[in-house]
């Protein structure tokens, strides 16, 4: 189901005017730096702006056009808001009903949304002797209940400290593996982005500035994610077999193979794996005298200045798109120009799973 | 102990803060949601209107009810129009006037829960398919409840509590208008002491019991919610 979008919304000081249509299925971020309307956008989709100009269309029911505004009641979403936001007068298990008891119609049993976000243990508490990561899940099994046809979230996890986003990320990822149901997510995280989503809108000072998939958003050199001190480009790949030796485990992707620090990971799994722009570095030749283990070939597709010291490279290795930032004086003296091939060597990769 | 006179004083009382509590939360209820909610401009003159019987001396509000209620007033003449009698110096008419002057004690404890209670709730229940009504009913009430119960006791207490209008509008009539207040000044005026400790004592009492009735609740509300 397509949801078309075309809003205009004009608040004291800030405009937001957005036209796009966001994919069908998959995790879509909806990213930019704090203020750019990531928020006010999900806000206008859920119907919680009335001001907003302008129409929305989700598969074939137009929700809001000049004549039409259908209330947020009547718009079947499940909206998870940036401080959880669970109904105190309620106990967890009172919040899921309350949800439960609403939805039109049941795509979810209750205990399959509490055992996908794990919170079985929770039911009987209050919800205000929950921690931050257990009342984000909460409130993601509550929308869960409500039986939408998509689910959009408010930087679920700003609020929480590094552990309980380490602990809430592989939910919302099994969420993505499980369901069906197409999720879009604001982040202002760069790294939170890389990790979950496969679309990227993305947004500055209300205007949308690009949109598409998530690995060419990520290495788009006329984009502002390239140019970000920790821009990542990101590797999808299949777990394919481990090395017990050297303790390594090997993943293989349609460019290459990557090697990674054994991991428990079970053979044939899909992985993401995520590459700092600062840590590839590229040679013209493969070379026995160097201690990195991941050398890939690549092509050359494009280079363009970052600053006065240092050039961003987007490189392809088969499908893949990779990003690496080097300096200008390297650029010069080995002549990378668009069609060149070369060796990417990568330092170091954070694996996603 | 307790004369006939005294107990239909005490009897009518009753009925008056009750009917009056009743009819002030029905009112009371949705007049304080819009303060609560809304924007206009209109807000600080009703807020202003619902507040008069604050600050005016009971005996200002009793004349104007007075001429209001009588034969000539716009109540008063509606009333017969309508078929009926004049209000004044009736049971109908001290309803009237005790809704209007117990309705800030109502209106401003229920305002304070609602303004209390985040716009986000109500976004969340609206999220969740939950309709306005629905979400007034599932979650305004139950988080604004303290509210509700100091709105409910404050109305009722105040009303049991009142003089100078019931005074103006009720007369003293026994066993129709006199309520417990004016029974106690009657028995003054007449030096049955006696009787007015009876009646004053008693008063005391039961107000504050209710006081302490409605702090105890509200606290262990907001304990069991902290």
């Amino acid at each position: 189901m397509s949801i078309e979008v075309n809003f205009q919304l004009k608040l004291r000081n800030f405009s937001l005017k957005v036209e796009t249509v966001f994919p069908e299925s998959g995790i879509t971020a909806l990213f930019g730096p704090s203020g750019c309307g990531k928020t006010t956008l999900l806000r206008c989709i859920a119907g919680l702006e009335p001001s907003v100009q302008g129409s929305l269309q989700v598969g074939d029911t137009v929700w809001q056009d000049e004549r039409i505004f259908v209330p947020p009641h009547k718009r079947p979403i499940g909206y998870v808001f940036q401080g959880a936001v669970l109904f105190p007068h309620l106990s967890v298990h009172g919040n899921l009903d309350f949800a439960l008891k609403r939805a039109s119609e049941q795509s979810i049993s209750f205990d399959e949304a509490v055992s996908l976000t794990g919170i079985a243990h929770l039911l009987e508490r209050r919800t205000t002797k929950l921690s931050g990561g257990e009342r984000q899940r909460v409130a993601l099994a509550r929308a869960l209940l409500s039986s939408p046809k998509f689910l959009l979230m408010d930087e679920p996890l700003s609020a929480l400290d590094r552990e309980s986003k380490a602990q809430l990320l592989p939910y919302i990822e099994k969420l993505h593996e499980t369901l069906s149901i197409p999720i879009l997510y604001v982040s202002h995280s760069i790294e939170e982005v890389a990790h979950l989503a496969d679309q990227m809108v993305l947004l500055s000072n209300g205007r949308v500035q690009g949109s598409g998939a998530i690995s060419e958003m990520l290495t788009n050199l006329s984009l502002p994610l390239a140019k970000y001190d920790n821009a990542v480009s990101i590797i999808e790949a299949i777990v394919a077999k481990h090395d017990e030796n050297y303790h390594l485990t090997y993943l293989r992707f349609d460019g290459g193979e990557i090697l990674l620090p054994r991991e428990d990971l079970s053979i044939g799994k899909s992985v993401r794996v995520a590459v700092h722009a600062r840590d590839i570095s590229l040679v013209l030749q493969v070379s026995k005298h160097t201690s990195i283990l991941n050398v890939i070939p690549v092509i050359v597709k494009e280079v363009s200045t970052l600053n006065k010291a240092q050039v961003l490279v987007r490189l392809m290795a088969a499908n893949t798109l990779l990003l690496a930032r080097i300096t200008l004086k390297s650029a010069t003296v080995m002549e990378i120009k668009p069609g060149a091939s070369l060796y990417a060597q990568v330092k170091t990769v954070s694996l996603i799973d | 102990m307790l004369h006939e006179a005294d107990l239909s004083a005490l009897w009518i009382t009753l009925k008056l803060a009750s009917l009056t509590t009743v009819i002030l939360l029905l009112i009371g209820t949705p007049l304080a949601w819009w303060l609560a909610r809304t924007r206009s401009r209109g807000k600080a003159i009703v807020e202003a209107i619902v507040s008069l019987p604050l600050v005016l001396p009971p005996t200002v509000l009793g004349f104007y009810l007075l001429i209001a209620l009588g034969p000539h007033g716009p109540v008063g003449s509606l009333s017969i129009a309508l078929g009926g009698k004049p209000l004044a110096f009736t049971f109908t008419g001290l309803v009237i006037g005790s809704v209007l002057y117990s309705l800030p004690f109502v209106v401003q404890p229920l305002h304070g829960a609602f303004t209390a209670i985040s716009k986000q709730f109500l976004e969340t229940a609206a999220t969740l398919r939950a309709s306005p009504l629905d979400t007034f009913f599932s979650v305004i009430m139950p988080l604004a409840r303290p509210g509700f119960l100091t709105a409910t006791v404050l109305g009722f207490a105040h009303t049991v509590g009142e003089f100078g209008v019931v005074l103006m509008i009720g007369g003293n009539i026994p066993g129709r208008t006199q309520v417990l207040s004016i029974a106690i000044y009657d028995h003054v005026e007449n030096l049955e002491y006696v009787q007015a400790h009876w009646l004053a004592g008693g008063l005391l009492l039961l107000s504050f019991l209710m006081l302490v009735a409605v702090y105890t609740f509200n606290r262990r509300f907001m304990v069991v919610n902290l």
